[in-house]
């Protein structure tokens, strides 16, 4: 008798720490992923020039860029290829800060547009760009309230107004350092519910109705169509914002690299990126 | 009755296992190792010492122990139901329980706004009967960290209940006591070392995160940014802090299972 119960007592407790140790397992693969996707797509190819031998453009760009570039970047991206079939060219948008942390860390890039030459400067400073940054388009701050505006918001002072919920980008990010820029031109103290990681998810927060106003840029309030209504402010004239790209050291095909950032400076990429809001550098 | 464990083997390990072996050791172990190499040791005091580090770590040990009541108070007794009583689609109940140790923490995010946000399918009453808002809250850090660790506690406890023999509590029943009275002053006793391992697990699994949080109650220094915020954030544009900061967190994982060691980490 004795015997059986401390075998039953073992078997529980074998099971109990089976059980444990798998639900650790778990808890590593479930581990928190969230934050720019700045997945590793180089192609394998291994020739350090973009042409084949007849001189056409060939092969993969990786372009990383701030995730207000998004919508007109992928745009650009698509022309891209079509005018020079056999090449793609794959995007990684997100904060500007968290792409020139990964670049500098050995992120496999080609491109940078970065939306803050500070963003742009921890890039060149870790020695990872290939000549100079050149700025190509300028952004400007926005309001983004709900669709209608339905707390009658007119201008930055206006989101002081205790009981309004605003999101604000982290200062980390280029967004929130030109929102505090404003605020700091206008003398004002503003106290969000929440420094967000960046410009999209401060949108955003407001495309679902959590938050009742967000600092953007305008080219996102254009973006997000209907879902939101943007406020200008006449404060954002002191926190534009230079956007720079440049080529990377580190990029597998220079000439296909070179030729998309040669796109997106010619006036056919202008028209694209002032057709999103953007202002001319 | 399962037979009494093999004894070690005596010969040294086979080089196809002990290979592998070795070099899963490293990989486990090599990043923390890393951590420490490149840790600015100097600066430590200056960085530990900010009052923003010290309002994480509190504003994280606080949620996560809240989180971890909230999954012990409903979490044992779905344990209770999933392993003790039979019923129509417990499979599929149990599936869903489980749901959330899978799902990536952001979805687990999105989905807790599409549900408890201010236009949310619950949300919005909440907020209109009791002018009651979730996101940006730190009652929100607690809810997003118990959805994605309650699982953990209820399937240690449900594996627990399992291995237990309810005959002793049919023994209990028999004698006069309620269910209910059985699960308390006889189930609950016995399973105790479960539910406390399914606790730290819980505990651990929300003091680590991140994608529900920030997705659920945004990032506010002092009311939704826990540690794992702040070491994301801080990696933008201090990666030196984000270094201390992680040490900080190694430091109270290995506490953990350093105050646990004899509880339940050692093997049989």
């Amino acid at each position: 008798m004795t015997r059986s119960v401390r075998r039953t007592h073992r078997t529980r407790r074998t099971l109990q720490v089976a059980g444990a140790g798998a639900a650790a397992l778990l808890a590593l693969s479930a581990c928190s992923d969230s934050g720019s996707d700045a997945s590793g797509k180089n192609s394998a190819a291994t020739s350090s020039s973009g042409k084949d031998s007849t001189g056409k453009l060939s092969g993969e760009v990786t372009v990383f860029a701030a995730a207000s570039l998004k919508e007109s970047f992928t745009t650009l991206g698509k022309e891209f290829e079509k005018a020079h079939p056999g090449t793609t060219v794959t995007f990684s948008f997100g904060g500007s800060d968290a792409l020139a942390a990964s670049i500098t860390g050995g992120a496999p890039a080609d491109v940078f547009a970065s939306a803050s030459p500070k963003t742009m400067k921890v890039v060149t400073d870790a020695g990872d760009a290939a000549g100079t940054p050149a700025t190509f388009v300028r952004n400007q701050l926005e309001i983004a309230t709900l669709p209608g505006n339905p707390d009658k918001i007119a201008s930055l002072k206006d989101l002081t107004r205790s009981g309004l919920k605003v999101v604000l980008c982290d200062k980390a990010v280029p967004c929130g350092a030109a929102a505090r820029k404003a605020l700091d031109a206008a003398g004002l103290e503003l106290t969000p519910v929440s420094y967000e990681e960046d410009v999209k998810s401060a949108l955003n927060k407001v495309v679902l109705k959590e938050a009742d106003a967000a600092v953007v840029y305008r080219t996102d309030v254009r973006a997000a169509g209907d879902k939101v209504e943007g406020v200008d402010f006449p404060e954002s004239a002191d926190a534009v914002n230079d956007y720079p790209i440049t080529l990377l050291k580190g990029a597998q095909r220079t000439d296909t690299a070179e030729a998309f950032i040669a796109l997106v400076r010619s006036a056919e990429g202008r028209k694209v990126l002032t057709g999103a809001g953007f202002l001319e550098p | 009755m399962t037979p009494p464990p093999p004894r070690p083997g005596r010969g040294g390990a086979p080089l196809p296992l002990l290979l592998p072996a070795l070099a899963g050791l490293v990989f486990l172990v090599l990043p923390l190792v890393a951590l420490l190499v490149r840790a600015p040791w100097r600066s430590m005091p200056e960085l530990l010492t900010s009052a923003e580090v010290w309002q994480a770590l509190r504003l994280s040990l606080v949620c996560a122990t809240a989180a971890t009541a909230v999954s012990l108070v409903l979490g044992v007794p779905l344990a209770w139901l999933l392993a003790r009583v039979e019923f129509r689609g417990r499979g599929l109940v149990r599936a869903l329980v489980t749901l959330p140790l899978v799902l990536p923490p952001v979805v687990g995010g999105v989905a807790l706004l599409m549900a408890l946000g201010r236009n949310g399918v619950v949300g919005r009453w909440l907020d209109s009967w009791f002018g009651l808002t979730l996101p940006f809250t730190t009652t929100g850090v607690v809810i997003a960290e118990a959805f994605v660790a309650m699982p953990f506690l209820v399937i240690s406890v449900e594996g627990t209940l399992r291995a237990a023999d309810p005959r002793y509590e049919e023994a209990a029943t028999t004698l006069g006591a309620s269910r209910f009275t059985a699960f308390r002053r006889v189930t609950l006793p016995l399973i105790a070392p479960g539910v406390a391992a399914g606790a730290v697990l819980a505990w651990a699994r929300a003091l680590g995160e991140f994608g529900a949080t920030i997705t659920f109650a945004g990032n506010f220094p002092g009311r939704t940014q826990t540690m794992p915020l702040a070491v994301y954030l801080a990696l933008q544009n201090d990666p030196e802090a984000a270094i201390a900061l992680s040490l900080v967190l190694l430091a109270v994982s290995i506490a953990v299972l350093a105050g646990l060691r004899d509880r339940w980490m050692t093997a049989s």
